[in-house]
């Protein structure tokens, strides 16, 4: 099978997923003895064209026009496009980042062709490809294929595949780095990109903390934050949230956990009232040990969980409180 | 300005879901279903900018009957008629054939602006405000957290990812994925509820849009995960499982 792979850069700065996503691409093409062409799209990109070389894969092919140099919907699109059309591919896998949700759907739909979204894996079985993608908020998983004549469209969610395991090139050779030029006008371009921001100074860096106690929905109310809070200091843990509650403006923005807010892995994430939604459990779920309390013994939140308690948090944790004022640290 | 909000009906959140016969679905029967949280947040947007800008909002529902409900809780809200693509089997699309429907029920309607929620908490494709877009040919941002409409064109703050944001300008007409959290959903008060009574919904078979039902993806099976880890579940009155839970953290797992 012949994969395009479309990698993620910012600024000539890796989007790691990249990689987890090559890792998943070299996996597909051994198995189906295929091969696999990687395009980096950008403006000045040369300086990582390099180290994608060196890896397990048969060619780079380089998008580099002034117009790629902040991304847009219509210009990536339109760019990639013109690559899929030259290269022939019959699978073109992404990471599924912001940017690739942003742009994949309408490379798709202007090629007339599907992509199956936010896989979390894949089976190879008979000859077909499966893909395999979370529903239902991850309360079920569902088998999905495509129909119809290839090119088809994937996208893998962040952590499916390790990046780490992506291969090298075994005797230090380098894949051929082609130039792909691609047709693109501003007046093609509807989108005028701005300056990127970050608005609240990060005052905590979650990722540092080696215990994390963390709220959800079923915290009910911001003033029983209180109890998370007090538990959380007994353990000498910081504070964090699940989406919903720091929308609510129940904790501030910086303690989101999630796709959209900080990706940890501490030695021991507490999840209170946590339901577990994809959002959420990519950015926790590298954990040492996680321990999920809620009430609802279906709650997807369990899947990672090490512990699990099926109860109310509004009894659990005082007794947690309770037991740990008695013995302390 | 004229406004169509894409809404949708999920499983409620804590219904208890049971795999239907064909495996490709749940079983519908014996479930609550509420409106998708994420269009609720797309529904108040619209909301806002008509009570800014004037206009009209249209409540659009693709799906069975059921899909109605979403409908009038949006006419309650204050949004001014419906528009329901009936389809009793609507599960079974594929999301391009999904938006090719609705492209093809929207196209007359003109709306200068097309508000998505982020995705739907069933299905999560996140690809109908996208894919809308582009068959209407029209521009699109996702993941908006801010609206400010300038004329022809609007600013539009996007959330990236890390905590990153950008402002982009794009022209009317569009179409706009709504970040959850850019609001807070209103309430439907009795005043609206009894007004919306008197409000239209056009309802017209999908079927009739001839969409072709060629199909470029499709779901095989949905079952309930394998777990990737096992839980070991801590039971008894809630000060033992606090006892065993400390218990285990310190010695089992060594992480107190």
């Amino acid at each position: 099978m012949k994969i395009l792979l479309i990698t993620e850069q910012r600024d000539a700065k890796w989007n790691k997923v990249s990689f987890e996503t090559l890792t998943a691409a070299q996996q597909i093409a051994q198995q189906t003895s295929g091969s696999i062409s990687a395009v980096v799209i950008g403006k000045n990109i040369a300086v990582l064209t390099q180290e994608l070389a060196a890896s397990q894969l048969d060619e780079v092919l380089v998008i580099d026009h002034p117009l790629l140099e902040n991304y847009t919907p219509d210009g990536f699109t339109i760019a990639l496009r013109q690559a899929i059309e030259a290269a022939k591919p019959d699978l073109v896998l992404m990471p599924h980042t912001y940017e690739v949700r942003d742009f994949a759907p309408k490379l798709a739909a202007s090629l007339g062709k599907g992509m199956i979204g936010d896989c979390i894996g894949y089976r190879y079985e008979n000859g077909k490809l499966i893909f395999v993608r979370q529903m239902f908020q991850g309360r079920t998983v569902a088998d999905v294929v495509f129909e119809g004549a290839a090119p088809w469209l994937a996208t893998f969610q962040a952590g499916a595949f390790r990046a780490d395991l992506a291969a090298a090139r075994t005797d230090g050779s380098k894949a051929p780095v082609k130039a792909l030029a691609v047709e693109l006008k501003p007046e093609q371009i509807r989108t005028k990109p701005g300056e990127l921001f970050r608005e609240a100074k990060q005052a905590v860096d979650l990722t540092q903390a080696p215990i994390l106690v963390s709220v959800g929905r079923g915290i009910k109310g911001p003033e029983n934050i209180a109890i998370a809070q007090k538990l959380a200091s007994l353990l000498g843990a910081e504070l964090s949230a699940s989406r919903p509650i720091c929308d609510e403006g129940w904790l501030p923005m910086d303690r989101q956990i999630g796709s959209s807010g900080q990706t940890v892995a501490p030695k021991l994430y507490l999840a209170l009232g946590i339901s577990g939604a994809i959002q959420h459990v990519v950015g926790m779920k590298g954990s040492r040990t996680i321990v999920a309390v809620n009430k609802d013994a279906n709650a997807p939140i369990f899947e990672v969980a090490d512990y699990g308690v099926v109860g109310d948090l509004f009894e659990i944790v005082p007794a947690l409180i309770e037991e740990l004022e008695k013995s302390p640290r | 300005m004229k406004i169509g909000v894409c809404v949708k009906q999920v499983p409620a959140k804590d219904a208890p879901l049971a795999i239907a016969a064909d495996g490709t679905w749940i079983r519908e029967s014996d479930i609550g279903f509420e409106t998708n949280e994420p269009d609720s947040f797309a529904l108040e947007e619209g909301l806002r900018l008509k009570e800014k800008h004037g206009g009209e909002v249209v409540a659009i529902a693709m799906g069975p009957e059921r899909m109605k409900q979403t409908i009038k809780e949006a006419l309650a809200k204050g949004a001014d008629r419906g528009i329901h693509v009936v389809d009793d089997q609507f599960y079974r699309l594929d999301p391009l054939a999904a938006a090719r429907s609705l492209a093809a029920a929207l196209e007359k309607e003109n709306f200068d602006l097309i508000l998505t929620g982020l995705q739907s908490d069933d299905q999560g494709f996140g690809q109908t405000g996208v894919l809308l877009a582009e068959l209407l040919g029209r521009p699109h941002a996702t993941i908006i957290m801010q609206i400010e409409i300038q004329g022809a064109s609007m600013r539009l703050k996007r959330e990236l990812e890390a905590g990153w944001f950008q402002w982009v300008e794009l022209p009317l007409p569009a179409v706009l994925s709504i970040q959850s959290g850019i609001n807070k959903p209103r309430y439907a008060t009795l005043k609206g509820i009894m007004a919306a009574k008197k409000k239209e919904i056009a309802s017209t078979p999908r079927a009739s849009f001839g969409v072709p039902e060629t199909l470029t993806e499709r779901v095989e099976r949905i079952y309930v995960p394998h777990k990737a880890k096992k839980t070991e579940f801590l039971k008894g009155t809630p000060k033992e499982i606090a006892a065993k839970l400390i218990e285990k953290l310190k010695h089992e797992a060594r992480v107190l």
